[in-house]
């Protein structure tokens, strides 16, 4: 057993080390604004095909010295510079870039989060071949062209619900030859809302109210209160479509809403399961509930939304749901 | 990065360049066979066809190399190894699965170009060489950009050499040289840089297009005339009919000499050519280094020369050599292949029936050669087996070992004893350093003779057709013929001007690049001003050096980085400004663009929009950090329209 035991405590030994080496050597500040790369954030260090071609010109030049070959001289200081010179073209490639964070998509659990950052080169050369991945092998390539913006989009999976952050992500490139890596650490302050993940579809729970099942009726209802212009997320139920009929443009039909018809969503009615299950559960209901076009509200243990059918009361319900239990706010 | 096709085709041109200047010296099957593995992977590629199986590349490459170990009877040495490396990167071409592999290849063809300098170092091959390395790179950036079109890969390749060259030159100038081969050479390692032992027609010709120094000479007592500097190198007796070779010498006799002059001492600077001999001027009677003295009157160095060797010697210039020469060694000097040449054992017979005194057909020989219309050139006509007839009597064209070769076989044939002395003629005059030098050009080969009461008598029959070449060098001895290059042949003045600055050009680079030593690169430093000069002050002057020019390279770099469109807007509004100044109304420097319009326009009520609209272009261009080269373009418009 100890015998087993021991390469994985020492690679973890090493690990921590050089994580700790890591931390050390290269800040690990979030970043807020404009970042701009400079000779303070960008690293570079050979790579395995720069070594190797170190060796091949030793071994040039060793033959040089042996043949006296003037021309092979030549032509070895010549690779020699021109590699060593590109290094400075790996370090140019990224030098002066600004890269700013952009606004994150809330997705579900078990999706890919988009994190976007924009890439602004505002100098006269093309940038070529950056890539840009996080620590575990998600990974984008582009280009940037010069005094060029790029929007650039790394999918990161999405596993847990609550605030989702990018951590610290690399931007490297290895341009020209290969030879050299040049690289360096972004790490905004954004993070990506995750929902929890959606349960399989559910039966919505019986109304709190007495008339039954809580969908809205037909149109014609009595409750019905006017029209009001489409808004970008609004039930598809809900649109007029007489009135679109009639030219009137994307109309949704308006309710006056009443307290009592309202479907409640509610923590307490669910069987006893385990909390996340309830919560995908809940999001379910509130996919379904918003879908469907019905006033509903969410009680949860530690607090209350209102009935409401809108986005930003979808976006609020599944926020407190994303953030049950979560210290952070 | 995927191995696209246009990289593939890239990787194609890299290998057909590098392989390009080696198809004059290897094998023909060999040229044909990488040309077919080429064109056999740029198939595939261009059909999307896969690759060929493991096994089967399994094979080719088994056959390639029993091939040439068959051709060859080894795998190694360089030759070998040349086409070893061609075949390799061609087949590895065909199993090309990964980028690693194709990085693999470019430095493989990075080596490759390092092997043709074995053969030539001239300035063309520096320019090719330039070249061949700018479409590497342009292929090697293509590993790395992907998607990226020729020519912009072919700007980023041609920047990267434009800077590595001025770097690479100071380092050339500055590096550290070692003197001497680190390790044993292969055998063929210098195969066109020096005389060998054998001889065969054309191998002297071969060598005299050769621009390398041999050895020099300083003289101590007044040097003899040019045309009596024979350099003795092997001496050559035996003829298979082809060939002569060196032999083993039987006579266990010292060579002797009776009746010499004054002897000519000088010092010889021999330059390395791996091989044991030592050269002199005929004859040699003593020299400084311990060396065997043969009965053939040559030197031989106790070890082959790998490094530069520096000797004095003492030559006589009137000599009889081994009088008494052993009867064995004279059966030598007699012996003929037989079924060979019988032509020109009949003009030999004929000679001997005609002429009773040995000299008298020497002459006769001479005089032969002098008058029928024999030619000397470097590009003789081929010869059949029988190469002596061929020559005599229906070519006549070739080089000194042609009529070296044909006289002793007359000679042998009229039962004189003759044999081959191979070295080199004559020398080139250093006025600024006070000496000889002899170049491969120099190679030379003539006959001796032995005679009754004179011993071996040399005789050159090259001097009876082309006496210039003795008096005054090669270049002075060739007719203007198809042989000599375009420039030579042609009257016209501003020609011949341009082929002496061309000729001037390739001795300065012999001697500042190809003989750039030890000794040079002290030389020049010290002219340049650098004092006790180390191997450690090299390198520190070196790296200070690079630091400085990469110091340079890295201001010019990064120059462009930081141009923001907001600097042209900047720009744009401060001519706006002078506009306004023009008018009267200056703007204040604690004045916001905002006041200042305000101010301005209620002074200018006329132009009043037009500066607000401007003023809120600028401002929305400049703060709001908008990125639109549509309103740029407004912007510009509007300012210039202003009045």
């Amino acid at each position: 057993m100890p015998k087993q035991a021991q390469p994985s405590l020492t690679s973890s030994v090493i690990n921590s080390l050089r994580q700790r080496f890591r931390n050390w050597a290269f800040r690990r500040t979030v970043e807020t604004g404009t970042v701009e790369l400079n000779q303070r954030r960008i690293y570079i260090l050979p790579t395995r095909q720069g070594v190797g071609f170190g060796f091949v010109l030793v071994l040039m030049l060793l033959g040089d010295i042996n043949y006296n070959l003037s021309l092979g001289y030549v032509l070895t200081f010549l690779l020699a510079t021109a590699s060593g010179m590109s290094m400075l073209h790996a370090f140019r490639n990224m030098a002066k870039i600004e890269i700013r964070a952009g606004h994150i998509e809330p997705v579900f659990a078990g999706e890919q989060a988009y994190f976007v950052f924009y890439f602004n080169n505002p100098g006269k050369l093309d940038r070529h071949q950056l890539h840009l991945h996080d620590d575990n092998g998600h990974h984008t390539v582009f280009d940037l062209p010069a005094q060029q913006h790029a929007e650039i989009q790394l999918a990161l999976p999405a596993t847990q619900r609550g605030w989702m952050d990018s951590e610290r992500l690399t931007l490297y490139t290895d341009f020209p030859f290969g030879l050299f890596h040049a690289w360096t650490y972004i790490h905004f302050d954004v993070r990506c809302m995750v929902y929890p993940k959606p349960a399989a579809a559910q039966p919505l729970p019986l109304t709190s109210a007495q008339n039954g099942s809580g969908n809205l009726p037909a149109a014609g209802d009595e409750d019905f209160s006017g029209l009001r212009n489409y808004v970008e997320g609004d039930a598809l139920p809900r649109i007029a479509w007489k009135a679109l009929a009639r030219e009137q443009g994307l109309q949704v039909k308006q309710f006056a809403a009443q307290q009592g018809q309202a479907l409640w969503l509610n923590w307490a009615q669910l069987p006893d399961i385990a909390v996340e299950r309830k919560l995908e559960v809940l999001t379910r209901w509130v996919l379904d509930s918003d879908a469907q076009g019905l006033l509903y509200g969410l009680r949860l243990p530690d607090g209350e939304v209102a009935p409401q059918n809108n986005p930003s009361h979808r976006a609020e319900c599944l926020q407190r749901l994303a953030l049950f239990g979560m210290s952070t706010t | 990065m995927k191995l696209t096709a246009p990289l593939i085709y890239g990787l194609i041109a890299c290998i057909l360049l590098v392989s390009a200047p080696h198809v004059e010296h290897l094998p023909l099957w060999v040229s044909a066979l990488c040309a077919m593995l080429l064109a056999w992977r740029a198939y595939l590629t261009a059909t999307g066809n896969a690759l060929p199986e493991r096994w089967l590349l399994l094979l080719v490459t088994l056959v390639c190399v029993g091939g040439i170990a068959f051709n060859f009877h080894t795998l190694f040495g360089r030759d070998v190894g040349v086409m070893l490396l061609m075949l390799l990167g061609s087949l590895k071409l065909l199993e090309l699965r990964e980028v690693r592999d194709a990085t693999v290849l470019i430095y493989l063809c990075c080596f490759v170009i390092i092997t043709n300098f074995f053969y030539s170092q001239s300035i063309p091959t520096a320019l090719f060489m330039l070249f061949t390395l700018l479409i590497i790179m342009a292929t090697w950036v293509h590993l790395q950009t992907g998607t990226l079109a020729l020519k912009p890969r072919l700007r980023i390749a041609a920047t990267i050499l434009l800077q590595a060259i001025p770097l690479s030159l100071l380092i050339f100038v500055l590096f550290p040289r070692v003197q001497g081969p680190l390790w044993g050479m292969p055998q063929d390692a210098y195969g066109s840089s020096g005389l060998s032992d054998t001889m065969a027609p054309g191998s002297m010709s071969k060598l005299t297009l050769s621009d390398a120094v041999a050895f020099r000479v300083t003289f101590s007592s007044p040097p003899p005339a040019r045309d009596q500097m024979y350099w003795r190198g092997p001496v050559l007796w035996n003829f298979d009919g082809r060939t002569w070779t060196r032999g083993r010498n039987i006579s266990p006799q010292q060579p002797r000499l009776d009746k010499v002059s004054l002897p000519v001492s000088y010092a010889v600077t021999l330059e390395p050519h791996n091989k044991l001999w030592l050269f002199a001027l005929d004859m040699p009677i003593k020299i400084s280094t311990p060396a065997d003295f043969l009965p053939d009157f040559q030197l031989l160095n106790k070890a082959p020369v790998n490094a530069r060797l520096r000797y004095n010697a003492t030559s006589v210039m009137s000599y009889l050599a081994n009088l008494d020469e052993q009867p064995q060694q004279l059966r030598r000097a007699l012996a003929l292949p037989d079924g060979y040449n019988p032509r020109a054992r009949e003009l030999a017979a004929g000679w001997r029936a005609q002429n009773t005194s040995e000299e008298l057909i020497v002459k006769t020989a001479l005089t032969y050669f002098n008058k029928n219309a024999f030619e000397y050139t470097l590009e003789p006509p081929p010869l059949g087996s029988n190469s002596v007839d061929d020559f005599l009597f229906e070519t006549r064209k070739g080089f000194c070992e042609y009529y070296a070769s044909s006289f002793v076989f007359l000679m042998r044939a009229a039962g004189i004893p003759a044999r081959i002395v191979t070295g080199y003629q004559g020398g080139e005059y250093n006025d600024l350093g006070g000496y000889y030098i002899l170049r491969q050009s120099d190679a030379h080969a003539w006959a001796e003779v032995w005679l009754q009461d004179r011993g071996w008598v040399r005789f050159d029959p090259t001097a009876a057709v082309a006496p210039g070449r003795i008096q005054n060098g090669l270049s002075a001895s060739l007719p203007n013929n198809s042989a000599l290059p375009f420039f030579a042949r042609t009257q016209s003045e501003l020609l011949h001007k341009l082929r002496f600055n061309l000729d001037a050009l390739t001795n300065q680079w012999n001697q500042w690049v190809l003989g750039y030593n030890t000794e040079r690169q002290f030389a020049l430093l010290t002219r340049l001003g650098m004092e006790d000069i180390t191997w450690q002050k090299l390198v520190a002057n070196m790296f200070a050096g690079v630091a400085l020019l990469v110091g340079i390279f890295t201001l010019f770099m990064l120059r462009h980085l930081r141009l923001r469109d907001t600097d042209a807007v900047q720009a744009q509004y401060n001519k706006f400004c002078k506009k306004l100044a023009k008018a009267g109304i200056e703007r204040a420097t604690h004045e916001g663009a905002q006041d200042f319009a305000e101010r301005a326009a209620q002074l200018k009520s006329q132009h009043a929009t037009a500066i607000r609209d401007i003023t809120a272009q600028y401002l929305a261009l400049r703060y709001q950090n908008l990125h639109d080269a549509n309103i740029l373009q407004a912007f510009k418009r509007a300012v210039r329209r202003f009045p």
